[in-house]
């Protein structure tokens, strides 16, 4: 898989901070030229990995590989790589002259190739008649550009981006977004990209690289991660989209919202679980009978400056968005379709909640840290045991009394007729929780599970 | 006018009777003989008296010497201090603070007492000592402060574009300090200049500075003359000040 010379070869990389684990088993490759973007949701560990890129962290495992050499072990200045810092970092002792010729300065290049080259590249990010400008008195977009200049002088390697237009207001974000992507293929020089904003991802990526929780969720081109998200994750973080429990009655044929349908995703298997994903605008009205595959009746429609994004409730009491040019009334019943390609099927990442248990007494098992009560009979005091708790069977209470644990909602993903929550515990485990009630991502909750919905079984270890 | 300006009354009052007040009457007294007569012969006898001239340049030259032996040693403490990895505690960063919770008189007693028991002639080396002694931590907070509250994208900036540990300090952490040794030597330079308990105690008086003979004249009622000292001295410090002043704008 991969190409001959990349640029950048990570393998193997996990990264802890103390007993944390913030990157799991990184493997990537970088393209020369390319345009790769790291892109999730803030802890991530997206940051952490430019960080190892440009050479501020130390891998605790693994190895990172420029033009095939291992680099782990060398320091940043001796690195041929360029950052550029999110709060844009630009040194307020020095004017945007000696600020943009700081690296050459060091390198002890002669005073007038210095001159030639700040003129040139000041001229590139459109900054020519600031040279002498104080940094602090320039706006943040500017700041920006003089950042970038500053990278970009020493001819790196492959240019970094910590989130470069996080600060930047929208309209002037758009601008630098277009400007960024015009440098890119004038200068052709690798950049690798820090964003949590999925728009700026898709707009200026060769590659995007989606992470979540210090894994690599998916690797692929913009139209890939938006087409064909390889799970939940990926599509729920990646444009609108609907994201619904659904069941692969054989190949190509599948049923969610009570309806069938059929599809163009083969090899899941027979009436297996599935997670579905329709995008909003994938979702047709239509006035022919003959085309109509459910039926569903208008509950809100407001009007987003391109589209309309309308929510309805199908005939079978689920929840679904859609995105058209033409309104529909509230009220309305309508009919609809979808089209076989734009229905994306995906594996299911969990189907239940699954811990390592111990039988501890009578009655009691422990896991989590936590003893529960629940029915033991068949199982000695001291067994070991799998606790499976389906997602439906986990109660959150808004206070800690009664709970067995407490912990933080840490993502919400709604399927159309529930929630599906993750919930962190203070141990930073993870419980997923499927609801009806409506909770807030950061939300504190207890945990409550009833002795009689957990449900035991035998741990079938290696030797036996 | 503003209502709330009237809470300023108190403050106001206070500026007045100790501030305001006290610095009038030491220009009055600098400039009026024992019988309250204009001259300016107060001011006249110490340019032309060269034991006052000597003792001026001398204390001068005692707070040159000791602030910049404080800095020597307090920017190396204040930037182990701020680092995260050499000092984990902030326990640590109070120790250093902490003389300056004890009278400096009693400091500067025992500090005495150690060199007689230890038997070491007291002298301008014993006298730099206890200077250095009481007015480190003077020096060490202001810096510790600044390299502080210094974003470290900077430092990461600069190793990002080239720059070995050493070039990094000369370059970048160096340069935006200096807004921290400037008020370093601002607490440290101008209380020096005026000291007098701690010549007395740690030379036994066999070094005279500046603050000791302002001590002696207005011991000995010598108000007048006493009072242009003083006035010479406050010259001194508003100069100081605004060259401070300067140097912090242009850093």
């Amino acid at each position: 898989m991969t190409p001959k010379n990349p640029i950048i070869n990570i393998e193997g990389l996990s990264q802890f901070y103390g007993d944390k684990q913030v990157l799991h088993d990184i493997n990537l490759y970088v393209r020369k030229g390319e345009f790769i973007t790291l892109l999730g949701p803030s802890g991530c560990g997206k940051t952490t990995l430019l960080r190892l890129i440009a050479g501020f962290l130390q891998p605790t495992q693994g190895r990172i590989l420029l033009d095939g050499n291992d680099i782990s072990d060398v320091p940043p200045y001796r690195r041929p790589l360029n950052t550029v810092f999110q709060r844009y970092a630009l040194f307020p002792h020095l004017d945007v002259y000696d600020n943009v010729a700081f690296g050459l300065k060091l390198q002890k290049v002669p005073e007038a190739e210095i001159e030639k080259r700040v003129k040139k590249v000041l001229k590139l990010v459109s900054m020519s008649d600031y040279e002498d400008r104080d940094v602090n008195s320039l706006s943040g977009g500017q700041q920006q550009r003089v950042a970038i200049a500053r990278a970009l002088i020493n001819q790196p390697r492959v240019l970094l981006l910590d989130e470069p237009l996080a600060a930047l207001d929208l309209k002037m974000r758009k601008d630098m977004q277009i400007e960024l992507k015009e440098m890119h293929k004038k200068l052709g020089i690798t950049f690798i990209y820090v964003t949590h904003d999925q728009e700026e991802a898709l707009t200026l990526s060769d590659t995007i690289v989606v992470m979540n929780e210090g894994r690599i969720q998916q690797i692929g081109t913009p139209i890939d991660i938006y087409n064909e998200p390889v799970n939940a994750f990926v599509a729920d973080f990646i444009g609108d989209s609907n994201i619904l429990n659904g069941k692969m009655f054989r190949d190509r044929r599948v049923a969610f919202i009570k309806h069938e349908f059929d599809c163009v995703d083969e090899g899941f298997g027979e009436n297996v679980s599935v997670d579905v994903v329709v995008r909003p605008e994938d979702i047709y009205f239509t006035t022919d009978p003959a085309k109509c595959q459910f039926t569903a009746k208008v509950n809100s429609c407001i009007f987003k400056g391109v589209h309309y994004e309308m929510w309805v409730d199908t005939d079978t009491g689920y929840e679904l968005m859609i995105q058209d040019y033409d309104p529909y009334p509230v009220g309305s019943e309508v009919m609809l379709y979808i089209d076989p390609d734009d229905i994306q099927v995906m594996k299911k990442e969990r189907r239940l909640n699954s811990f390592d248990a111990r039988v501890v007494a009578e009655g009691r098992v422990s896991f989590l840290d936590t003893e529960f009560e629940c029915n033991t009979e068949g199982f000695a005091e001291g067994d070991a045991v799998r606790a499976e708790v389906r997602f439906d069977k986990v109660d959150l209470l808004d206070h800690e009394e009664g709970a067995a644990l407490t912990g933080n909602i840490v993502a919400i993903l709604y399927k159309g007729d529930h929630y599906h929550l993750t919930v962190k515990t203070e141990d930073g485990d993870h419980i997923w929780v499927d609801t009806n009630d409506i909770w807030d991502k950061g939300d504190f909750v207890g945990i409550r599970i009833l002795p009689e919905d957990i449900k035991l079984s035998i741990v079938v270890s290696a030797d036996e | 006018m503003n209502k709330r300006s009237g809470w300023a009354l108190p403050y106001f009052i206070f500026l007045v009777l100790f501030v305001v007040l006290p610095l009038l009457l030491i220009v009055m007294y600098a400039l009026q003989d024992g019988s309250g007569h204009f001259t300016l012969a107060n001011l006249g006898k110490f340019f032309s008296d060269r034991d006052s001239l000597s003792t001026f340049a001398l204390s001068i030259e005692v707070a040159i010497e000791n602030t910049v032996l404080c800095i020597l040693i307090g920017y190396p403490a204040a930037y182990i201090l701020a680092d995260k990895r050499l000092n984990r505690s902030a326990v640590t960063v109070v120790l250093f603070i902490l003389p300056m919770w004890i009278n400096a008189l009693m400091r500067t007693l025992a500090t005495a007492e150690l060199f007689t028991m230890a038997g070491v002639q007291l002298g301008k080396g014993t006298l730099l000592f206890g200077m250095c002694y009481d007015y480190l931590p003077f020096m060490i907070y202001p810096i510790y402060n600044q390299l502080n509250k210094m974003d470290k994208s900077y430092a990461e900036a600069a190793q990002d574009l080239g720059a070995t540990p050493a070039e990094v300090f000369r370059k970048v952490t160096l340069p935006l300090s200096m807004p921290g040794v400037w008020s370093g030597v601002m607490m440290v330079f101008m209380p020096t200049v005026s000291t007098f308990a701690i010549s007395e105690f740690l030379t036994n008086n066999k070094i005279k500075l500046f603050g000791t003979i302002i001590q002696e004249n207005i011991n000995n009622s010598m108000w007048n003359y006493g009072a242009a000292l003083s006035l010479v001295m406050l010259v001194i410090i508003a100069i100081t000040t605004v060259l401070q002043r300067e140097e912090a704008d242009e850093s």
